[in-house]
């Protein structure tokens, strides 16, 4: 991360702020519209490409001098997949439900 | 690895102050100081993340009761928390970014500015839960949810029954959230303190960098809930 702070990261810090404050409008604009079973899928995707500039940029994973990062990151992600996939296919698949 | 260890042990007379004797140089600390926090955001992500399969398994239950419960909650003042969430996400890497480049008035005022962005945030939350209160929408004796109608449904109501699940995941979410922005809070007033006495320098600024991750990860916890608990069913 040392050898990154030595170029100005300021304009990207301020680039990704304007874009997560434009996705909150985008969202926030695109719930009041019949999309029918799509609103769910917009406000979760730009939800998830929210937390991924966060997670990149101003988390800095994108530019982290320590692979081990990527790995916590990836292998938390993967176990939430799990927890939420496999729930979801069992309750989703119930003939009751 | 191993190498640097040998090189950090001939270095060990002229380190700096804040490097612990057991790391052999200041990245390595930083590294370990790093992969510590994301470890507890990894711990973190499951805590979560199990509430968040509960909501999504009687979302799909609950599916119009769901929406009607939600359709109650102020969206707007949702939406103005997200955005003052992402505006401090913004102070905390120009904060970090100030003690690594030796900035102390910038580093100051972003910490200040992040401390009373998380408050505001509080702020809004607080009138939200009043409100809640004021409509006996807060789940126990006194709830009431009596014919709300449902969604895509004319002429039906909701199952008050149903929309208490909705708001007891909601003030669980929300409050979980409110305890981290808290905890957050006191996290940041310490960094001011510290960042004041001149703590933090280019050399040293592992609690600034790990206190920020902290942050940025309660900032992604609510860019989910604001969707999930304010915005499905708006549209009419």
């Amino acid at each position: 991360m040392s050898e990154h702070s030595k170029s100005s990261p300021l304009k990207m810090y301020f680039g990704i702020w304007i874009t997560l404050l434009l996705c909150t409008y985008i969202t926030y604009k695109a719930a009041f519209v019949e999309l029918g079973q799509y609103n769910a899928a917009v406000a979760l995707g730009i939800a998830t490409l929210k937390a991924t500039l966060v997670a990149l940029f101003f988390m800095h994973v994108w530019h982290a001098s320590e692979k081990l990062t990527k790995l916590v990151v990836i292998v938390a992600l993967f176990f939430l997949l799990l927890l939420l996939g496999l729930s979801m296919s069992d309750y989703a698949t119930r003939l009751w439900s | 690895m191993p190498d640097s260890t040998l090189v950090g042990l001939h270095h060990e007379e002229q380190h700096h102050p804040e490097l612990l004797h057991h790391f052999a140089e200041p990245q390595q600390q930083r590294d370990a100081a790093s992969l510590g926090m994301w470890v507890f955001l990894a711990t973190e992500v499951m805590f979560f993340g199990g509430l968040f399969c509960a909501y999504l398994i009687y979302r799909r239950w609950y599916f119009g009761d769901f929406g009607a419960a939600s359709k109650t909650l102020n969206a707007t003042l949702g939406a103005t928390n997200t955005a003052v969430l992402i505006c401090s996400s913004l102070t905390v890497v120009l904060a970090v970014w100030a003690a690594k480049t030796a900035r102390r008035t910038l580093l100051l005022v972003s910490l200040g500015i992040t401390l009373l962005l998380g408050l505001a945030f509080l702020g809004i939350k607080g009138v939200e839960y009043k409100d809640k209160f004021v409509e006996h929408h807060v789940p126990g004796a006194s709830f009431s949810f009596d014919k709300v109608p449902l969604p895509g449904h004319p002429g039906q109501y909701a199952n008050p029954r149903h929309a208490q699940i909705f708001f007891s995941l909601y003030f669980i979410m929300t409050g979980l959230h409110a305890l981290h922005m808290i905890i957050g809070l006191g996290l940041f007033l310490w960094l001011l303190i510290m960042a004041w006495k001149g703590r933090f320098t280019p050399e040293y600024n592992t609690p600034v960098e790990i206190g920020g991750l902290y942050w940025h990860f309660v900032d992604i916890i609510w860019i989910y809930l604001f969707p999930l608990l304010y915005l499905i069913d708006r549209h009419p």
